[in-house]
């Protein structure tokens, strides 16, 4: 499978902030996209996941009949959990409607593969900020999708978590999967940069 | 585990019980629209004074009127919290048409908020001397009626997802869209052997608009949450 853009061009505010932007990923390809606070990375990610309106083209190939937000993972900021709910609640919901049909990881396993497994029962409610950040990741495993877009998947992790996030990342790259992942530290994978321009 | 493994594989049945399990375990929001229509309910009554013949003749009115006030109760919340936190990018990238994922929140949130008020309405309808003959047209219309106003409400919910504050922004827009649900709503109602206006015609226009409005409204706020996500 290939992700290519061409001609990127996205507004936010009537604010231009991603400008003519071109690159292709190929299979088992990562992308980091690199660039100071409010240069566009979090925007990129959600152009390219079709939740904001953009200008140019996003064309995956081969051609299929699903959109291109119904084949992507998307991690942004805010996890997407919902805090009265425990963390397997959370995850089964997740697994039910990003369609789990497709060979994902049980969510027991998925816990465990990021250091979690105790935490099955515990409300969301009472996990701290890298906790939640790893339930996020971990619906990455409930669910196969073939293209990653991860908006700063290693922010608020302690350093062991890092660890295990980098090599389920790289265990996604291996099997042939696309990672396009906005981050200010590198992922420590052996990832292309796209750099984005100074804030405006 | 047990309660684990009996969540559904279904997307949307998934999603239902999300917004059912939500819903009580945050709590107070059934509660909360209770007694907020028995306090609209109360007032009304303190309002229009001790007549028991003027209260029991507008009663159906009085119901009608609070109960429409008190389902907006939390309608603004319907896809604001899902926005704040996320779920709202989640369920764009569901395989699942973004049409049936509203209609299924519209569904949850009527069992939450829409079929208690209907289920409480003959009671405080007896405190406004309502004729004991009407208290079951009251709740079968507030059960056929107050669907349409949840669905027309999330059209509303979906316009003002990004904006603050948006509950009385959603009152302004979607309180004239009622209009219809209303006036028919409190003509079967209101309708009695005594009355001019028969039981059937009024109510059967109401069940085709809640039925309208459940094609029409899940499009809509589609496409509305599609133009303002993020």
């Amino acid at each position: 499978m290939r992700l290519s853009a061409s001609n990127l061009t996205v507004e936010r505010g009537g604010r231009t902030v991603i400008s003519k932007l071109s690159f292709a990923l190929s299979d088992a390809e990562c992308l980091a996209v690199t660039g100071p606070n409010g240069a566009g990375k979090s925007t990129l990610l959600g152009a390219l996941a079709g939740f904001l309106p953009r200008l140019g083209t996003v064309t995956l190939s081969p051609a299929s009949q699903e959109t291109i937000s119904q084949q992507v993972h998307y991690v942004g900021h805010a996890e997407g959990l919902k805090a009265p709910l425990t963390v397997g609640e959370n995850l089964e919901f997740l697994a039910a409607l990003l369609d789990a049909g497709l060979g994902g990881l049980p969510v027991a396993e998925a816990l465990a593969k990021l250091g979690l497994g105790h935490a099955v029962h515990l409300p969301v409610a009472y996990l701290s900020a890298g906790q939640k950040r790893r339930v996020a990741l971990a619906r990455l495993l409930v669910t196969k999708r073939h293209i990653w877009l991860l908006d700063e998947p290693l922010a608020a992790l302690d350093a062991s978590s890092q660890v295990l996030v980098r090599q389920i990342m790289a265990g996604h790259l291996s099997q042939g999967g696309l990672i396009v992942a906005a981050t200010h530290a590198g992922l420590g994978l052996q990832e292309q940069e796209l750099r984005l321009g100074q804030a405006a | 585990m047990t309660i684990i493994s009996a969540s559904p594989k279904n997307p949307l049945a998934a999603l239902f019980l999300r917004d059912i399990r939500m819903g009580r375990r945050i709590g107070g929001g059934t509660s909360l629209g209770i007694v907020f229509f028995l306090i609209l309910v109360t007032l009304s009554a303190f309002a229009i004074g001790p007549d028991l013949k003027i209260l029991g003749k507008i009663a159906p009115a009085i119901l009608w009127i609070s109960g429409l006030l008190a389902s907006l109760l939390g309608l603004d919340r319907l896809f604001q919290a899902d926005h704040d936190d996320g779920s709202l990018d989640l369920l764009l990238t569901s395989r699942t048409p973004l049409e049936l994922i509203v209609l299924v929140k519209c569904l949850a949130h009527w069992m939450l908020t829409g079929l208690p008020l209907a289920v409480a309405a003959p009671f405080f309808g007896l405190m406004l001397n309502l004729p004991i003959s009407e208290l079951l047209s009251v709740t079968l219309t507030l059960l056929a009626g107050t669907p349409a106003l949840t669905l027309t409400g999330a059209v509303g919910a979906a316009l003002t997802v990004s904006v603050r504050r948006g509950g009385l922004l959603l009152a302004v827009l979607i309180l004239p869209l009622c209009v219809p649900s209303l006036i028919f709503g409190v003509a079967a109602a209101g309708a009695s052997e005594s009355s001019a206006v028969a039981f059937a015609p009024p109510f059967l226009i109401l069940c085709a608009l809640t039925l309208v409005a459940a094609v029409v409204a899940p499009v809509a706020a589609a496409a509305a949450l599609r133009h303002t996500s993020m």
